[in-house]
């Protein structure tokens, strides 16, 4: 046999180059793996400035919607110039939801209303009672609506676990569903399709996971 | 929809030249040596495995800093969900080891311990991170508070600690129920009297915590094939299924163990 694919691939340059938004959340090292080995470059920066000079943004985060906000808020402005510019920007998990105008979650919490990033109208809501909350596990992805970071994933299965979910304003918002007592968006994008986030941790989803890092990796590439 | 999960464990303890090495209980028997745990998490991310549990047995406090490279080395490899346990005490500890890039921990004496633990790990790092471990153990006595019936007996189950042999008195089903309020994201029930028998996991038990929880529980201790995974799934409604020997030994593969619960009718991730 001859050399391993992730030897090879480290000898050939980064495709494109990612920055991982540290802000204070989340296990950044898988994600940063996930990224490099579907050969991006990656920078892992709390630093806004780096934003402009990437080819594209990487919003992780696990956690609470309003911790995870009250962290992000230095980002706001950054990412707001960074999406109008049309740079890929990709949230995972809690990142997705950010994504979103509002969640659910902060006002069960008693926090009232914390203000999300609002790229895709919309709120996120809790599963219902019917079933067992969080959703924890492997579960199958439905895409609803082209889009090319959902590339090759129709009917394959990526690892979730979150307690609340996106619920955009706009159908077309979309991109792929799940179903867990009801269907719900898994992978939803923003209007220009430059803006999207995947609930599932696709750092945690094997082959399928990789499937889409590297679909994001092109489009960073591409744009 | 949501699929049941089946998860190898590997055992990690350090050799006689300090470096760490995946060993496996044999029939109650001495450890036997089984392989290098980066080879093997890099062998079962690419089996099909839905998850991968690391349980550090060295229980030395100078083997911890080695076992944190250990799962930094398994974590690089495994673009799975990676549970790590053993010798996780404090809120520091499971920052450290959530640092070295595992996504859950496990937690199981500390917790009995000093139960604020579990809230103090799930307010810093998310309930999704926080996983207890029991120990369980069969007695056939009043001192019980949840009980079931085994062939014919009335039994509880005891939460134990030193691998089964001190008893702490307290009950299996309400100390699931407690560190369930508390925060914990998912339970991980092991059975003393099933582990080791490949008879079969211990489905009272199980059964009893699924029934009086709704976090999600790992069921361990006992498989000895497919139809054991089958049997969890479908009569304790356990989540998730894991196993050792048969796995590491090659008496089954994830994927022939998958094909037989999807020709059954459980929903697997194929």
């Amino acid at each position: 046999m001859s050399q391993s694919t992730a030897e090879s691939a480290s000898e050939t340059a980064d495709r494109a180059s990612v920055v991982v938004v540290d802000y204070g959340l989340g296990n950044l090292r898988s994600v940063t793996r996930g990224l490099e080995r579907a050969g991006a470059g990656v920078e892992i920066t709390d630093d806004p400035d780096t934003f402009a000079d990437a080819d594209g943004i990487v919003l992780p985060g696990v956690g609470a919607f309003k911790e995870g906000m009250d962290n992000a808020g230095p980002y706001r402005e950054p990412l707001a110039a960074a999406a109008d510019r049309g740079q890929p920007i990709f949230g995972i998990c809690l990142g997705m939801q950010m994504l979103l105008g509002s969640s659910e979650e902060a006002a069960h919490a008693g926090e009232g209303d914390v203000e999300g990033l609002n790229f895709v109208p919309g709120t996120n809501v809790r599963f219902g009672d019917d079933v067992k909350v969080p959703h924890m596990g492997w579960n199958e992805l439905t895409v609803e609506n082209d889009h090319p970071i959902a590339a090759g994933v129709d009917g394959e299965y990526a690892y979730f676990v979150h307690s609340y979910y996106a619920v955009p304003d706009d159908a077309d918002a979309i991109v792929a569903t799940s179903d867990y007592g009801d269907r719900f968006p898994a992978i939803v994008a923003n209007e220009s399709g430059t803006v999207f986030g995947t609930q599932f941790h696709p750092e945690k989803s094997g082959e399928t996971g990789l499937r889409i890092l590297r679909n994001f990796v092109d489009l960073c590439v591409n744009d | 929809m949501l699929t049941k999960r089946i998860i190898p464990c590997i055992d990690v303890d350090l050799d006689e030249d300090g470096n760490p090495a995946v060993y496996t209980g044999v029939n109650f028997e001495d450890l036997q040596y089984t392989g290098d745990p980066v080879e093997m998490a890099k062998a079962y991310n690419a089996a099909g495995a839905d998850e991968f549990v690391f349980l550090d047995i060295t229980a030395s406090a100078d083997g911890r800093e080695t076992m944190l490279d250990t799962v930094s080395a398994v974590a690089d490899e495994c673009f799975i969900p990676l549970t790590v346990g053993g010798g996780i005490r404090t809120k520091a500890d499971i920052k450290e080891t959530l640092r070295a890039g595992a996504d859950k921990v496990s937690i199981n004496t500390a917790a009995l311990d000093r139960p604020a633990l579990i809230g103090e790990g799930a307010a810093a790092f998310g309930s999704q991170c926080i996983v207890i471990s029991v120990d369980a153990r069969r007695r056939y006595d009043e001192a019980g508070e949840h009980y079931a019936e085994i062939d014919g007996e009335s039994c509880w189950f005891e939460c134990t600690v030193k691998g089964g042999r001190e008893g702490t008195g307290v009950d299996v089903v309400s100390w699931a129920r407690e560190a369930e309020r508390r925060g914990a994201g998912e339970l991980f029930v092991n059975s003393i009297d099933t582990d080791g028998t490949k008879d079969g996991y211990d489905i009272p038990l199980t059964k009893a915590v699924c029934d009086n929880v709704s976090t999600p529980v790992i069921a361990s201790s006992g498989c000895g094939g497919p139809e054991d995974m089958y049997e969890v799934f479908t009569e304790a409604n356990a989540d998730a299924g894991l196993a050792a020997s048969i796995f590491h030994f090659g008496e089954y593969s994830i994927e022939e163990t998958k094909q037989y619960l999807d020709e059954h009718g459980v929903a697997v991730r194929l």
